[in-house]
């Protein structure tokens, strides 16, 4: 029996891609906010690269 | 055409990577989540301490992930099991939709995520406080526990206990005795509200060889723990009342809340099997739905003291 296109496999596949998808999306979206959130309070300081190596 | 039939005809064993995101999403138990989300929420708002809305967000976000990760290696650890009982039969790992291999990986791939980000975003207390919980869960109960000991429950009931403790640890990287009290709540609540859940389900628990309190010392036995349980549980529920996270209107939501617990737990106390039998476990499914509502109550009233006390109204 061969399988169709329109099987409801299909449909569960697309399903989980565009939630694997939607997901790493969503994790992107949380790293930069995070990192925002992080460089913007105020006890973040810069690492002293340019004083370092002088 | 089913899935049944479909690999009926075509396949003797389900095709790896069947599954649908639903089929993925249901591998985290929804619905435990939902009590992990608010609990932890609590935990996190209740705590003295500031913390940036939206890193609070994000660490809710993967306590959850943690919880519902752990869910995943419990289906995946107890696939055998939830092939027997009937409230388990249509997992997706029974079911075919899902295979074992599948869901570990998933299961190990999100604790790894959520322990990880949790300990970017917070703290490494945090962060270490879940990664137990997740090993706790799995390995302490499902692995060892759950198929050993009639205390299977009144153990393995630590694992989903953690979630304030973490929101908390996320806002104070430590812990506390109103974390701890938070903690001991669910501790005590989780034993008769699975008692009372193994009471109605009947057979589920004897057909898969699982050691339920029901199975290993009788019904009457049972009864008797789920009102010595709550008796006990009201002492702590009450208590935490008189912390910094509780207050005056917390005490007396408590108070009441508690009166309607024991009462449910001393008339499923009082009942005899054929009563039970003769209604249908009526008094045990209302006492089971009842201990749901009581734990969401009674941490929304700590997340109530928390919100009025900047208002001068909440607190002691």
């Amino acid at each position: 029996m061969s399988l169709s296109r329109e099987h409801e496999l299909h449909k569960r596949r697309f399903s989980r891609n565009m939630g694997l998808g939607l997901a790493l999306i969503g994790l992107v979206a949380i790293v930069f906010g995070l990192t925002v959130v992080k460089v913007s309070t105020e006890d973040f300081t810069e690492p002293l690269f340019g004083e370092a190596s002088e | 055409m089913s899935d049944a039939s479909l690999n009926s005809h075509t396949h003797t064993t389900t095709l790896p990577s069947d599954g649908g995101f639903s089929d993925f999403f249901a591998l985290l138990k929804p619905r435990v989540m939902t009590l992990v989300v608010f609990t932890a929420f609590v935990g996190l708002y209740a705590a003295p301490g500031d913390i940036h809305p939206l890193v609070g967000l994000i660490a809710i976000l993967f306590i959850a992930l943690g919880g519902g990760a752990s869910g995943a290696l419990n289906m995946w650890w107890d696939a055998d099991i939830d092939r027997v009982m009937r409230r388990t039969r249509n997992r997706p790992i029974p079911s075919g939709r899902v295979t074992e291999r599948e869901a570990f990986g998933f299961g190990i791939t999100l604790s790894a995520i959520a322990v990880v980000m949790l300990w970017l975003a917070t703290n490494w207390v945090a962060a270490a406080i879940l990664a137990f919980t997740i090993f706790f869960y799995i390995v302490i109960y499902s692995m060892w526990l759950k198929r050993w000991t009639p205390q299977n429950i009144v153990i393995g009931g630590a694992a989903g206990a953690f979630p304030p403790v973490i929101g908390w640890a996320a806002v104070t990287g430590g812990i506390s005795l109103e974390s701890v009290l938070m903690f001991s709540i669910i501790f005590m609540w989780t034993p008769p509200h699975f008692w009372a859940l193994a009471l109605f389900m009947r057979s589920d628990y004897d057909d898969a060889g699982v050691p339920m309190l029901t199975v290993t010392h009788g019904r009457r036995a049972t009864r008797v723990h789920i009102l010595v349980y709550t008796l006990l549980l009201a002492g702590l529920a009450v208590g935490i009342g008189f912390t910094m996270v509780g207050g005056p209107i917390y005490v007396a939501a408590s108070v009441a809340l508690n009166a309607l617990f024991i009462k449910g737990a001393w008339q499923i106390w009082r009942r005899s099997e054929e009563d039970a039998e003769a209604d249908n476990y009526k008094v045990e499914k209302a006492f089971f739905k009842l201990s749901l509502y009581y734990l969401f109550a009674l941490f929304g009233v700590i997340a109530l003291e928390a919100g009025l006390a900047p208002l001068g109204l909440g607190g002691w």
